[in-house]
Parts: structure tokens; C-alpha cells; sequence
């Protein structure tokens, strides 16, 4: 009876918040009465304790056990009788645990360690901290302890590598396909990878093409942003390349990839270390959603399978790679559980080395490739997932080509899309268009992640091991028929139809979130939610930004409408040719810096009498500013005042050229020209014009004078140049965003309006003023 | 000058028949060409345009000289004194008419004898009420260049502002109740002297100073739903109770003391000329010369491929040879009197007995969108407002009968004119049509709005409130009718205004059958040039 034997045990898990572990907590907690839980978990922010109700307890794989209790209240006396979490972490050495925490796990009689960075492309360093250092850290802490608890180390079946037919339950070491290395060395190594990454990251050049990567993406943002974005993009370089290491270093050593190239090294290392602590190892294959216990189909997170089969489904994966009779090992969570309890339960072997137990289905139930995807073919035909506009979506026939085959079709897609995107971007588009080349920015990023399921699972699906059972059928037959019904493993008793059909996949489509009835979505649409947000009385401030937010006009057009306001007939013509030849300079220097450009234009108003401006800018509000607003625009503005939010017009336009619109805004921040004592400007702005980053720090002295909080308040604004300001508040919002702009609002999932003219709006080619000939009174 | 040699014709009643050819309807900036169904239509065409006076500046002096029930003008000018003229702004006539505008002739008259009797404190105000305050061009266009650059450099001609606290006064209260309000400079001048273009019988009387020179305070005691349902119709001034009220508050005007010099004048119905390119459009279209037809058919054709913006510019560049049918000053009643009869002598057209779908082709253009867009706001005030109330006696469709008109009723604004247009129909419309409701729940809000008032102020927008009065100028059609359908529409601007859209003649007599049935009788307002309808 294993729940007899392992009464009054005290046992330490590590690993708890992930899959395995909460199905490993579930179970003891509620299948074994007498023992008491030790959850090894990093600290995080508020402790451990809190880390362990919140990410482990609240999980619903405990709804069955508060169910039989009769609720919450037994159910939180229950754990806080039995639980005890302590602050641990396997990746450093010593564990990291204070005086209390090494008495507890010093007083454990099985420790349980199923902690491991089980992505698949996790960078090699922190695999090799975790997977291949964790067992050995706590073997070794243990020693120091002096303690000899029973150590149930999990690993996975693919320490065998990537290779056909037999792979029977041996210590990796003993395996002839074993390429021994020294693990210290392989450490070492790791170590030092991340050190080159990061020398290499830094050198002049990565720098330099970092930054230029940053201004593509972000335009002229200005240099804060620029900044923590290059250096974003230097630290994701040093990922990529520390992922790239692992799949490398893992596939030079016969491995699929890091995670089971650590595991193995890890097992190797862990014989090494152990000294006296007696060991077990458990090798799952790939672990999926349970069978039967808590529930059939719980699972927790997003595994493996789940991307692939869905992204499948959506008809995104058009073809996957893989051998069609070849078999996908896997294994439902509850076996594994069962199978791990039953080994602590059964205790150590006597034998000297440590004993090795797989828990796979393949080589005695085997569930061939394609039998798998005829199951999923046919399961969402009759249950199809729906697109936005509410049509079933039709899934795929797969061929099973090569792995070479799809990478080639995938590289093809995505290099078309590429191209079309540097086109587009090329192009000066707004609003809508610019919108498509949002979309083509996602199209690629889902070539991208198809590409990555081929790249990480792919290995997985060729893979034609069969991972020998020997052990765990011994073990399962010494068991009696109670520990049978409560911990059960069998393999053979698993019906891979009824579980693919009525156990997994609806899980998967419950866990992807993905539209399972048809028609179009019923509901306010996300745009509407967002305006909602945005329209809300609880915000306290709206900032608008003038240029293509709110009128589409810009600094160059009012400067030729007041410079021509006052010019005879006859000189006109001259203007307009030499302002269209000076304009593709303009735009240039306006792409760079906006202050600068700014500040260089500006000049031309040296010398403009003061008075005539204000004359002649009342004008110009109404022929080049409303004639060109965005009636939807300035509707918005005032509901926002309606609302009671202060707003707020930050421009780096002239302030006496938007003093008409002062009735719409309770502020307005403009860029101001010093005055001379004729009565004239002198060309020269009197502090640096609110643009790109100053934008944001203006918005936030403004904020802090009237105790406004940003986090509370909306910005509107159209170019990447406005992100600073767009990034300082809470509810950020595009206007006939730019592309950039665009693909960053999608991205973010910003509110993005398309304010335009009014239609029918009067239409002039050139900003000219029409020929002034007598004032107005 | 008129051109043609016959004696101008009435108005005519035309029953339609099988050799009737098809009917020019007006269409927005083009037009359309219907078959009427024959046996059950009739078609009230416009009288001939009347010949116009021979010699129009000598008219206007002698009316000056000899006004009705009051002193000649010499006689009340003095020096020292304050003058002020107001005049008629750009939403009259329709469209603006060639120069030298009536508006012009008559102030240098005025001017002239000003000056002979020594008068130098002289402001010249265009009484637009809550409408938008005239450009430059169009200032020039109706005083002239010589009178703009004579008052204007000095601040002494300019544009009525209903919303300066500072120079609006209030002269009093009705006994029912109603404010009067008035331009503070034309209140405390000691003499007034307003020139009108009655282009329709609506036109003048109590409501030039009542209404063109006053605001929002004093205006939205007859500019509201309640009135104008009970004005049956307001062109015709002893049932309308919109001119009743006028004339209350034209009594306290004249009780404050405020001497006024009224001067009426009217035009003919000339307004697309005798020859021209658009000379067919006053002509009866069986009466058509080949020359007519060829010019007709180039004109449609070019104008259906063009595109809206262009073809706005070539109507809005339309300006109408009117000429001068009469001019009478004096006091307001005695010459309004004979105004209204002079318009009703060009207009005026008998018809027997209702009808039970009218039909009306609307033009590019109304009183509110002179060098501008005609908006779906406007498009209905000038079907339900203006056109169904050219009536006298009774409505020419019958009481729950069906309205048909044909206008491309775009989704377009223009955004500095009509901003509070924009925001009524996004905002208003979409919520409900009911001009009570509409009355009740969002006028205030629009009519005291800031940013509305500092548009109306500074730069040429209408009114906030403006929208509302388009509205609720239909409100008496909107109850009268069973149905409206725009043919020919943006079906989505259409259906905003409460209309039902259909895309064609035929389609448009097949829904109106729901309502009236499969034999009814058609009546159909060949207008313009403006005729009005006497119903017996």
C-alpha cells in the first residue's frame, strides 16, 4: 500500500509550480493522507509561502480535492497543516536557503526533484544552471546536511538521443551511444559562452548595427528610447545566440536539443556527485494531459504539443515534418505522477548505482505519427476552430516531407514577405495602409513561429526510439490492486483514440483560447473596448499632438500659407518653386531630428512682425487648420473634456500659429520664438520645442504640477517619433499611425483611430494663401 | 436685362401624358432625367422670368425719396447722427447674383445721400444672425469694392457677432413671453437702415431686424420645433406663426425707439439666364431647341464622370443674372406688404386640389451652403424646409402622403463651415430624428457650446445651434408626411437623415406604394426657378 507506506513521510518537492510538480502536490496531498509537503520555490517578491498558495494551490488541479473537502476554508486548513513552502533555488549553489529552510530539508525523508527549465529553447547557460547543476547542487546540500533522504531526480526518456530502436532503462553512462563528457567542463563551457556572447554583443559593430536596427524599427523616437531599445535588442542578440549555442552543443553530442543534452549530463554528473544519497532517476517521455487523474485532460500551461496543434488547426502549419509511422512517445502527467510516488514509495534500490525508471508508452502502446494526425485532422473537421469573421476554418493534409523540405518552403515565405514589407516601408503610408503592413509584420512573425515549432519539435517527431519499460511494468506488478486504482501507470491501458479525441484536444482548445462556435464575434470589439478605456470619467488627462492627429497639415504648410498671405501675384510662383525645392530637404532633416529641423525652419520666421502674425494666423486657422482637421479628432478632444479630463495640445508648431485653437484645450505646450524689441520674432525658439523625448518630459512636469498621474491619462499622437509621449501614459493611442508606428501600436495592442478630413473638405494642392487684398475688422 | 421678346408667361400646370418627354430633375451638381408616369402626374412649372426694371439705381433713389408711410431718407439723416445699414447676408439671393449685387446698389444710394447730408458716423453690419460671418470676397461681392474699402480698413464694416456679450442689448420681452435681442451699434443708432433681397416670401418684414440681427437668446423663441409646427406654411406670413412672432418682436423693437428704415426689394426668376449653358433649366422641356438638347446632353454627360469637388466649383462660380423687380422702402409693414406681393407676382402658381406623392428635385445649392458643401442636414432643410413649404392654402402632397426628391445626399461637410453639423450628425442624428427630442436633449448643449461659439466667432463657422433650426425647418413636413425617399442618395446618409434611400425613379414610386398605393397621383415642383405653390 504505497499511501501506508509513505505515511508521516516527509517530502520535499522542488518544481512544484510547474506541470508535473502541482500534479505531483495534487496527488500526495489527496491520495497520500499522512505525508507532509516540503515545496522547495524560488522566493519571488512576497516569499515563499505566498508563491505557493498563489501559483501552486490556486491552481485548478486542486479543484477536485477542495471539492471533496466541501470548499476552501478545509481546503486551506488542509495545506496549512501539510504544506510548508521554503525559499529555494536550485540554480545557485548551496540552494540558496536560509537556516530554517536547510532544517526542513535536512528532516526530509525523500526529496523529489522535478525542477527543470523544460523549454525547449532555453539559452545554454541557464539549461545547464538547471537541469544539468540542480540535481547536483541538491545532492550536494544534502551531503553537507549529512542526511541521506531518498533523492527521486527527474530527467526525460530523450537523454537516449536522437536515435532508432532500443533505449532501455540504463544510466547514461552505460550506454554505448553515450559520448562521455566531462560535466564540469561542459559547465565551464556554458559559462563561458554567455561571456563571448556578451564580449561579442558589445563590440563597435554589433553596437552600431543594433542602433541602426533600433532607428528602423522606431524611427526618430528620440535618444532615450533608441537607447533601451538597442540595448533590448543587444540582450535578445545574446539569447538567440546562447540558444543557438544549446541546440548546437546538444545536436554535436547526439542530442534534439539543450534540454535533453542537460538532462543527460545532468544524470552523468548527479552519479558522479552523490556520494551516499540514494538515488533514483524517473525518465518520462513527452509529458501530456492526464488520463484520469485529478481530472481527465488537466494540464497546466501551454506545452509542447498544444503550439504545434493548434497552430495546425488555425491552418497556419501547412505541412510539419516527421516520419509517418514513426512513433510520438507520449505519456498523460497523472502516469508520471503515479509512477514517481510509486518509486518513493518502493524506496531506494540496494543496488550501488542509482536505479533507472522510464515511464513512456512507445515500445508497449505505441501512438504512431499518423494515426496522431488523422486523430487531429478529424477531430477539428467535425470541431473546426473559427476565424474573426466567424468561418470554420479548414485544416491541412500533411504529406510528412523532410525537415529540409518545409524549412525551405518556410524560408521561401518568408523571405516574399520581406521583401513586400521593405517595400511598403519605403512608402510614405498612413492610417489604413500603413495598417497592412502591421498585418505583414504578423504574417511573418507566424512564418517565424512555425519555424520555430520545425526547428524545436521537429527533431522530436523523427525521433524512432523505443524507451524500454522493463522496470516500471516490474514495479506496476508488484503493486496491489488498491495502489492500482489510486496509482495507476500502466501504459497499456491507455486508449490513444478515446484520448486524443475526448481528453486532449479539448483541453488544448480550452487552454489556446482560440473561437469555437461560429459566426462573427458578438461583443464590443477590441477597438471599442479600448475607446471605452479611453473614454473612461476615471482618466485624468488627454494630450493630443497637432501635425496628422488632429489636423492634417504640418509646420512647412502654415509657414508657405503665412509666408504668402502677404505676397504680390506676382512673386507667388517664385515661392512655390523654391519651397518645392527645398522640400525633399526638409523631409530629410525632419526624418533625422525633429528640434533640429525645427529649429532650422523656424529661422524664416526672423524678422515677422509680431502683430501681423497674430492677424494673419487667425485667418490661417480657418483656412489651413479647420479646413484640414479631423472633425472626429476635435469631437474626441471635447468629450474628453466633457469627461472632465484636463486636456492637454503638445506641439512643436509655433504657439501664436495654434493660439485659435486655445478654446479646445485647457493647456497648450508649443514650441515660442523670442521676440525683439521692433515688435518682430527673431527666428530663434526661446527652449527646445516639445518633440520626441522632451514631448514625454513635458507631459510629465505638466502632469506632476497639476498631480495628475500619467498612468491614468491619454496620449494621441501619429508618428514613432511620438513614443516617448506615447510610452510616459497609461492609455496610449495612434492616430493614422505611421508605419512604424502602426506595427508598434498592433503590436502593443494600442487603440489605433482613424481620424480623417471631412469628406468634402475644400482641397488645395499648394498651402498658399488665397490673395489677401483689405482687412476685416 | 431680360432678352426674350415675349410677354413673360404664368406659371403653368402641365398634366402629364405619353408624349410628355422626360422631366429635368435637379440632382445636387447634375441632374437627372425622369419618364413620368402618364394619366396621374402633373408638373407645376415657374412663371417666366418678369422683365426687370429699366433703370434699377434710378428705382432705388426714387423708393428712397418717396417711402411709404415715412419721411423720405434725406430727411431723417443729419449730421452727427449714427447710421447704421444692415443688410441681407451671403444665403442671399440663390444663388449669389452677378454684380453689382442689389445689396450694393442700394447702400451707395443710401451712402450717397448720407454723405450729401453730412452724416460720418456710418457702420455697416451684415445681419447674419447665427449664420457664418462672410469672407472678404464675399463682403466685396455684395457692397462692392468701393464701399469695402471705404468702411472695412476702418472697422466700420462688419460682420454681426450674436455671441459678444459686450454688444448685444436687450430691448425687452413679448407678451408671450419672448426676448428681443439686437446688434448693440444698429439698437443705438438713430437710425437703421436695413436692405433686404426677398428671394422668397419668407424673406423681410419684422424678420430682417428681429431675426438677422439678433441671437441665440432671442431667436429660440420662433426658431424651434413647437413654431414651425405651426407655421402652415412660414411662406406664407399670415399663417406663420414664425412670422408672428417676428412681428412681436419687431412691436418692442419699435417700442425701444429704434427707428428703422426698411428697403425690400425684389428679383426675378432669372436665375439660370435667357441663354447661357444653363439657359434650358428655366425653359419647359418640350419647348427645348436642338441647341438645348445638344448642350443639355454634353452638360449631364461631362458632369457624371467628373468629379464632386470639380463640379462643386463650376455651380458654386454660377451667379444668376437677376434682375430687379421692384424696390419699396418705408416703414416695415406697409412695404413688406407690397414685397410679398411682387415675389408672389413672379411665384405664385394656382394648383387644384393636393396630390399624393410630390415630387422635387434638389439643386447643389440653399441658403446655407453658398461656397460651401450641402450636407445630408442641409439637404433635408431644403426638401422639408424650404421646398415642401412653398405653399400657400395647404400642402401640395396630401396629408400622409409621400415626399420623393432626388439629390446624391453625399456623406460630405464642409469643416469650417458646418462643424456642429458634423458632430449633430454623428452625435444627434445617429441617436434619434425626432425633432422634439432632438429639441429637448441636445440643444442647449450645442447652442451654449464654447468651442461652437468661438468658431461661430472667429472663424466662418455657423452656429452651434444652427444644425438644430435646419432640423426643425422640416419638422412641420416630417409630421405632415407618410414617407420621405431621396433617390439617387448615399444610402448610409440617407438612411442617418430617417429617409428611406432608393436608387432610382422606379424604385423609389414602388416603395412610395406601400403608402399610397399602386394608382396615386404625382405632383411634381419643377422648381428651381423658385415657384410657389397656391393650393385650392
Amino acid at each position: 500500500m504505497i499511501s501506508a507506506t509513505l505515511a508521516g513521510k516527509r517530502i520535499a518537492v522542488t518544481g512544484s509550480t510547474g506541470f508535473l510538480g502541482t500534479a505531483l502536490v495534487e496527488r500526495l496531498l489527496r491520495c497520500v493522507p499522512d505525508a507532509e509537503l516540503v515545496l522547495l520555490v524560488r522566493p519571488g517578491r512576497r516569499g515563499a509561502e505566498d508563491r505557493v498558495r498563489r501559483e501552486v494551490l490556486k491552481n485548478d488541479c486542486f479543484d477536485r480535492l477542495r471539492r471533496e473537502l466541501g470548499g476552501q476554508t478545509p481546503f486551506d486548513a488542509l495545506t496549512a497543516l501539510r504544506i510548508r513552502g521554503i525559499a529555494g533555488d536550485v540554480s545557485v549553489d548551496g540552494l540558496a536557503l536560509d537556516d530554517a529552510g536547510r532544517a526542513l530539508l535536512a528532516s526530509c525523508d525523500i526529496v523529489i526533484h522535478s525542477a527543470a527549465t523544460v523549454s525547449f529553447d532555453s539559452p545554454l547557460d541557464t539549461a545547464v544552471e538547471v537541469n544539468l547543476l540542480g540535481p547536483v547542487r541538491i545532492a550536494a546540500e544534502l551531503q553537507r546536511l549529512g542526511v541521506t533522504p531518498h533523492l527521486v531526480a527527474v530527467s526525460t526518456c530523450y537523454v537516449a538521443g536522437s536515435r532508432r530502436g532500443e533505449a532501455p532503462e540504463e544510466l547514461v553512462e552505460d550506454s554505448p551511444f553515450f559520448v562521455d563528457v566531462d560535466w564540469r567542463r561542459e559547465v565551464d563551457a556554458a559559462r563561458r559562452a554567455r561571456q563571448d556572447a556578451e564580449a561579442q554583443s558589445r563590440s563597435p559593430e554589433m553596437l552600431v548595427e543594433f542602433r541602426n536596427k533600433a532607428r528602423h524599427e522606431l524611427g526618430a523616437a528620440g535618444t532615450p528610447l533608441l537607447a533601451e531599445k538597442t540595448e533590448s535588442l543587444r540582450v535578445q542578440s545574446v539569447t538567440d545566440r546562447m540558444v543557438d549555442s544549446g541546440r548546437a552543443r546538444a545536436s554535436s553530442l547526439g542530442f534534439p536539443d539543450a534540454y535533453a543534452y542537460t538532462k543527460a549530463v545532468g544524470e552523468r554528473a548527479l552519479c558522479e556527485t552523490r556520494g551516499n544519497v540514494p538515488v533514483s532517476i524517473v525518465r518520462p517521455s513527452i509529458i501530456e494531459s492526464a488520463w484520469s487523474e485529478p481530472v481527465p485532460g488537466w494540464i497546466r500551461g501551454f506545452r509542447m504539443a498544444e503550439p504545434v496543434i493548434v497552430s495546425y488547426a488555425r491552418g497556419l502549419l501547412s505541412e510539419f515534418p516527421g516520419v509517418p509511422e514513426g512513433i510520438i512517445d507520449v505519456i498523460p502527467v497523472d502516469h508520471v505522477v503515479a509512477a514517481i510516488i510509486a518509486v518513493a514509495a518502493r524506496g531506494p534500490l540496494p543496488d550501488p548505482k542509482p536505479d533507472v525508471i522510464q515511464v513512456a508508452s512507445g515500445s508497449v502502446n505505441p501512438l504512431r505519427y499518423r494515426r496522431l494526425v488523422d486523430l487531429v485532422r478529424d477531430w477539428f473537421t467535425e470541431h473546426p476552430i473559427y476565424d474573426d469573421r466567424g468561418q470554420a476554418i479548414a485544416v491541412p493534409d500533411w504529406s510528412f516531407p523532410g525537415r529540409g523540405r518545409v524549412q525551405r518552403q518556410l524560408d521561401r515565405a518568408k523571405t516574399s514577405i520581406d521583401r513586400a514589407e521593405k517595400v511598403l516601408s519605403a512608402l510614405p503610408l498612413r492610417g489604413r495602409q500603413a495598417a497592412l503592413h502591421a498585418t505583414l509584420e504578423e504574417k511573418r512573425s507566424l512564418v517565424e513561429r512555425a519555424e520555430g515549432y520545425v526547428k524545436l519539435y521537429g527533431a522530436y517527431a523523427e525521433c524512432e526510439a523505443l524507451y524500454g519499460l522493463d522496470r516500471l511494468l516490474a514495479l506496476w506488478d508488484t503493486l496491489d490492486a488498491d495502489d492500482h486504482a489510486s496509482f495507476a501507470f500502466d501504459p497499456r491501458i491507455i486508449d490513444w483514440d478515446h484520448y486524443v479525441r475526448n481528453v486532449h484536444l479539448p483541453t488544448v482548445v480550452i487552454q489556446a483560447r482560440v473561437k469555437t462556435t461560429p459566426g462573427a464575434k458578438l461583443g464590443p470589439s477590441r477597438s471599442e473596448r479600448l475607446r471605452k478605456q479611453v473614454l473612461d470619467p476615471s482618466r485624468q488627462l488627454a494630450a493630443f499632438d497637432l501635425e496628422n492627429t488632429l489636423i492634417a497639415s504640418n509646420v512647412v504648410a502654415s509657414y508657405s500659407w503665412i509666408a504668402t498671405r502677404r505676397l504680390p501675384r506676382e512673386d507667388r510662383a517664385r515661392f512655390v518653386m523654391k519651397t518645392l525645392l527645398e522640400a525633399p530637404g526638409l523631409l530629410a532633416l525632419d526624418k533625422r531630428d525633429r528640434s533640429d529641423f525645427l529649429r532650422h525652419f523656424y529661422r524664416r520666421y526672423d524678422h515677422a512682425p509680431i502683430a501681423q502674425m497674430e492677424a494673419d494666423a487667425a485667418e490661417m486657422f480657418s483656412d489651413v487648420i479647420l479646413a484640414k482637421s479631423f472633425p472626429a479628432a476635435i469631437r474626441r478632444v471635447r468629450e474628453h473634456r466633457a469627461l472632465g479630463h484636463r486636456t492637454v495640445l503638445i506641439t512643436g508648431a509655433l504657439d501664436f500659429l495654434v493660439r485659435p485653437l486655445a478654446p479646445l484645450f485647457d493647456d497648450i505646450i508649443a514650441a515660442e520664438l523670442g521676440q525683439r524689441n521692433d515688435g518682430t520674432y527673431d527666428g530663434m525658439m526661446t527652449s527646445v520645442p516639445p518633440t520626441g523625448e522632451t514631448r514625454a518630459y513635458a507631459l510629465e512636469a505638466y502632469a506632476k504640477s497639476h498631480g495628475i498621474s500619467l498612468a491614468e491619462s491619454v496620449a494621441y499622437a501619429d508618428s514613432s517619433s511620438d513614443l516617448p509621449m506615447l510610452e510616459a501614459v497609461g492609455f496610449p493611442v495612434a492616430v493614422n499611425p505611421e508605419t512604424r508606428l502602426a506595427s508598434i501600436a498592433r503590436k502593443r495592442g494600442w487603440l489605433i483611430e482613424d481620424f480623417h478630413k471631412a469628406p468634402g473638405a475644400p482641397g488645395r494642392l499648394l498651402p498658399i494663401a488665397p490673395p489677401r487684398r483689405g482687412a476685416i475688422a | 436685362m431680360a432678352t426674350n421678346k415675349r410677354a413673360p408667361r404664368p406659371g403653368f400646370v402641365l398634366d402629364v401624358d405619353k408624349s410628355t418627354p422626360p422631366i429635368v430633375f435637379h440632382h445636387g451638381e447634375g441632374f437627372r432625367l425622369e419618364k413620368l408616369p402618364a394619366g396621374r402626374t402633373r408638373i407645376l412649372y415657374p412663371a417666366d422670368p418678369l422683365v426687370g426694371l429699366p433703370d434699377p439705381d434710378g428705382a432705388i433713389r426714387d423708393a428712397l425719396l418717396h417711402p411709404i408711410d415715412c419721411d423720405p431718407l434725406p430727411a431723417l439723416l443729419r449730421p452727427g447722427m449714427k447710421l447704421t445699414i444692415a443688410f441681407d447676408d451671403i444665403s442671399l439671393p440663390l444663388p449669389p447674383m452677378r454684380k453689382p449685387d442689389i445689396r450694393q446698389r442700394v447702400i451707395e444710394a443710401v451712402l450717397d445721400m448720407a454723405a450729401e447730408a453730412g452724416v460720418d458716423d456710418v457702420h455697416l453690419i451684415a445681419a447674419l444672425a447665427l449664420h457664418r460671418r462672410m469672407t472678404e470676397a464675399e463682403l466685396r461681392h455684395a457692397v462692392g469694392d468701393r464701399v469695402y474699402d471705404a468702411f472695412a480698413p476702418h472697422g466700420t464694416l462688419y460682420n454681426h457677432d450674436a455671441e459678444d456679450p459686450e454688444n448685444m442689448v436687450l430691448l425687452g420681452v413679448t407678451k408671450h413671453g419672448e426676448e428681443v435681442e439686437m446688434n448693440r451699434r444698429a439698437a443705438e443708432s438713430d437710425l437703421l437702415v436695413y436692405v433686404n433681397i426677398n428671394l422668397v416670401a419668407m424673406d423681410g418684414g419684422h424678420k430682417s431686424t428681429a431675426t438677422g440681427l439678433s441671437g441665440y437668446r432671442a431667436l429660440r423663441h420662433h426658431h424651434n420645433v413647437k413654431t414651425m409646427l405651426e407655421s402652415k406654411s412660414f411662406m406664407d406670413q399670415h399663417k406663420s406663426e414664425l412670422h408672428h412672432s417676428n412681428w412681436r418682436q419687431g412691436a418692442i423693437i419699435k417700442d425701444a425707439g429704434i427707428k428703422i428704415f426698411q428697403i425690400e426689394t425684389t428679383v426675378n426668376n432669372n436665375t439660370f439666364g435667357h441663354d447661357g449653358p444653363l439657359s434650358m433649366l428655366q425653359k419647359r422641356e418640350w419647348e427645348w431647341t436642338a441647341r438645348d438638347r445638344a448642350s443639355f446632353v454634353t452638360m449631364h454627360n461631362g458632369l457624371k464622370i467628373m468629379k464632386t469637388s470639380h463640379k462643386r466649383k463650376i455651380f458654386n462660380s454660377w451667379q444668376a443674372p437677376y434682375d430687379l423687380t421692384s424696390v419699396q422702402a418705408g416703414e416695415i409693414e406697409a412695404v413688406h406688404k407690397i414685397t410679398t406681393e411682387n415675389v408672389y407676382k413672379q411665384q405664385l402658381v394656382p394648383v387644384q386640389g393636393q396630390t399624393d406623392i410630390l415630387t422635387m428635385g434638389l439643386p447643389y445649392i440653399c441658403p446655407y451652403n453658398v461656397n460651401s458643401v450641402m450636407n445630408p442636414i442641409l439637404v433635408m432643410c431644403l426638401g422639408l424646409g424650404y421646398f415642401f413649404n412653398l405653399y400657400r392654402g395647404k400642402p401640395v402632397v396630401r396629408e400622409g402622403g409621400v415626399l420623393i426628391m432626388t439629390h446624391p445626399t453625399p456623406w460630405e461637410f464642409h469643416p469650417v463651415h458646418h462643424p456642429s453639423y458634423i458632430d449633430f450628425f454623428e452625435q444627434v442624428l445617429s441617436e434619434t430624428t425626432n425633432p422634439l427630442e432632438i429639441e429637448a436633449n441636445y440643444e442647449k448643449k450645442f447652442a451654449e457650446d464654447e468651442w461652437y461659439r468661438h468658431l461661430y466667432r472667429t472663424s466662418y463657422a455657423y452656429h452651434g445651434v444652427h444644425p438644430f433650426y435646419m432640423w426643425y425647418w422640416g419638422s412641420h413636413a416630417l409630421a405632415h408626411l407618410g414617407q420621405v425617399i431621396i433617390v439617387g442618395g448615399d444610402t448610409r446618409a440617407v438612411r442617418r437623415l430617417g429617409f428611406r434611400p432608393a436608387s432610382t425613379m422606379q424604385d423609389a414610386f414602388e416603395m412610395a406604394s406601400d403608402v399610397v398605393g399602386r394608382q396615386p397621383t404625382i405632383t411634381h415642383l419643377h422648381n428651381p426657378p423658385i415657384l410657389m405653390a397656391d393650393v385650392s
